[in-house]
């Protein structure tokens, strides 16, 4: 499948089965538009009346750059066949019940009251509760166990706020360190906080054990505050900023993310990641919330045009900022084309509940923690292991090809799947398919892919 | 004259032959295009 798009003075193809992506100039955008759908002859006439009156275009420049398109085909770059089907699920049952990654819910229990919370600020729609040390420690030990022949393993301490059970974080950093050697394995923690707690004695820590930080600020003052409020309703703005711009100099300004959400209330996100970048943050990304479509910070219809204007407008003051010696970094535009993901791992998506979990304060494990608070969705627990197989194999079957919907979605292979906790949150099932979701991650890849583009072509 | 200039990307089909290790990373905790082969 060919899907062409023009963006910021680029004509691309991109051929989703085999990753070729080209740049091409206005004649080779037009033909290849037309190679599957009309006669060599049609195509002459039609460049010809469009574009004949440019001194570079006849009718043999036409047939070479045929010629051309035809070569690109015939070289599986152009058009090339879906043959991956068939492996659709062969990565997740090749591992088996192998377990990479586990999400440690340390603290269902929040500082703030974040009024767009997925986890009901951070009790889970539960009871406030700090994960015990032994719980944790299982917890590895669980991870260890399953992790089979792999060795990278990811630990991530999330909340509601992790800082809130913060002895208990650094005795398991400190237990995982010495079985690391033993086993076998490298630890790889990452940290998701809200920043309230943040003090020298958590930046020394995380600077030394933490492979990424993700730091949670919406951007602009008046927008983070509107909804990231303390108990009593007071704005936590001024509160972070400065200790997130003391934990990220120290840090050397590197593996970290600044995070923040978008809702109704600022479609117009350019402003917020450029007043983190003001700020002297360049690690950034931003997200659109999640949550229930009547919700009050649900996007709109109209959000989401005013949203993929705003991914537009980021993309060409990213290569701006880049061009003048102070670049920025956005997740999402973040990719590497000759060093990306497999297409097992483009098929197979995030893992989420099978080689990826999450785990409560109080053992049990969900498919990720944006699962976590409704038992239906529960998995089993660190002691016994999953024991709703079942519902293990609902995740396990949810690829890239599991929506008859997607079939004919050029980005199959680039969102592979996508998040099956966002298609839960909106259509009630993790099969389900997120229009304006879609639509948005579309808008993304395809700025993201112009940035490689714009790269290119200032290298030349 | 060359109206097509095609970028260095992985080859998707090369990939099937020695992908698949599992051993690349599971930023953004709510939402595969972004992430490093660690093969």
């Amino acid at each position: 499948m060919v899907h062409q798009y023009k963006l910021n003075g680029f004509n691309i193809v991109l051929d989703s089965c085999s990753g070729a992506i080209h740049v091409v100039d206005d004649v080779a955008y037009d033909i290849i538009a037309m190679f599957k759908t009309a006669t060599p002859d049609e195509i002459v006439s039609a460049i010809m009346a469009k574009y004949g009156s440019r001194p570079d275009v006849n009718e043999a420049e036409i047939r070479e750059c045929m010629h051309d398109v035809r070569e690109l085909e015939m070289t599986g770059q152009l058009w090339m066949p879906d043959t991956f089907a068939p492996m659709a699920g062969t990565l997740k049952e090749r591992a088996g019940d192998v377990v990479k990654a586990l999400c440690l819910h340390v603290a269902h229990t929040c500082n703030l009251t974040c009024a767009y919370c997925f986890a009901s600020q951070g009790k889970y729609h539960g009871e406030r509760a700090l994960m015990s040390f032994e719980t944790g420690k299982r917890a590895l030990d669980y991870l260890v166990e399953h992790s089979g022949a792999r060795r990278n393993l990811e630990v991530d301490f999330f909340g509601g706020e992790p800082l809130m059970n913060w002895d208990v974080v650094k005795r398991l950093v400190a237990y995982a360190r010495s079985i690391e050697k033993e086993k076998g394995k490298n630890f790889r923690f990452t940290l998701t906080t809200n920043g309230m707690l943040i003090d020298d004695d958590v930046i020394g820590f995380c600077n030394r054990e933490m492979s990424n930080v993700v730091l949670s600020l919406d951007g602009r003052k008046e927008i983070h505050d509107r909804l990231r409020v303390d108990a009593s309703g007071r704005g936590s703005y001024d509160r972070i900023v400065p200790k997130f711009q003391k934990l990220v100099e120290a840090r050397g300004g590197r593996n970290y993310y600044m995070r923040g959400t978008f809702t109704h209330a600022n479609p117009d996100f350019f402003a917020d990641v450029m007043h983190m970048a003001d700020l002297g943050f360049t690690e950034l990304s931003m997200e659109p919330v999640v949550c229930a479509p009547d919700d009050p910070a649900a996007l709109t219809p109209e959000d989401i045009v005013v949203v993929k204007g705003e991914y537009e407008r980021l993309a060409v003051e990213m290569l701006k900022r880049r061009r003048e010696g102070r670049p920025i970094t956005f997740y999402h535009y973040m990719l590497d084309l000759e060093e990306g993901p497999c297409i097992y791992k483009r098929i197979s998506g995030c893992g989420s509940g099978t080689e990826y979990m999450a785990v409560t304060p109080w053992g049990d494990l969900y498919p990720c923690h944006q699962f976590v608070g409704e038992e239906k969705w529960k998995l089993g627990d660190i002691w016994q292991g999953v024991t709703n197989s079942a519902l293990r194999e609902e995740f396990r079957a949810c690829n890239a090809y599991a929506r008859p919907e997607c079939n004919d979605c050029w980005a199959r292979l680039w969102c592979s799947g996508g998040c099956a906790a966002n298609a839960m949150h909106a259509t009630g099932s993790i099969r389900g398919v997120y229009g304006p979701g879609c639509e948005l991650f579309k808008k993304r890849i395809e700025c993201a892919i112009m940035m490689k583009a714009a790269e290119d072509a200032e290298q030349d | 004259m060359t109206r097509i200039k095609t970028l260095k990307t992985r080859d998707l089909c090369a990939s099937a032959k020695k992908g698949g290790c599992g051993e690349c990373q599971t930023a953004c905790k709510t939402s595969v295009a972004n992430q490093k082969c660690e093969n």
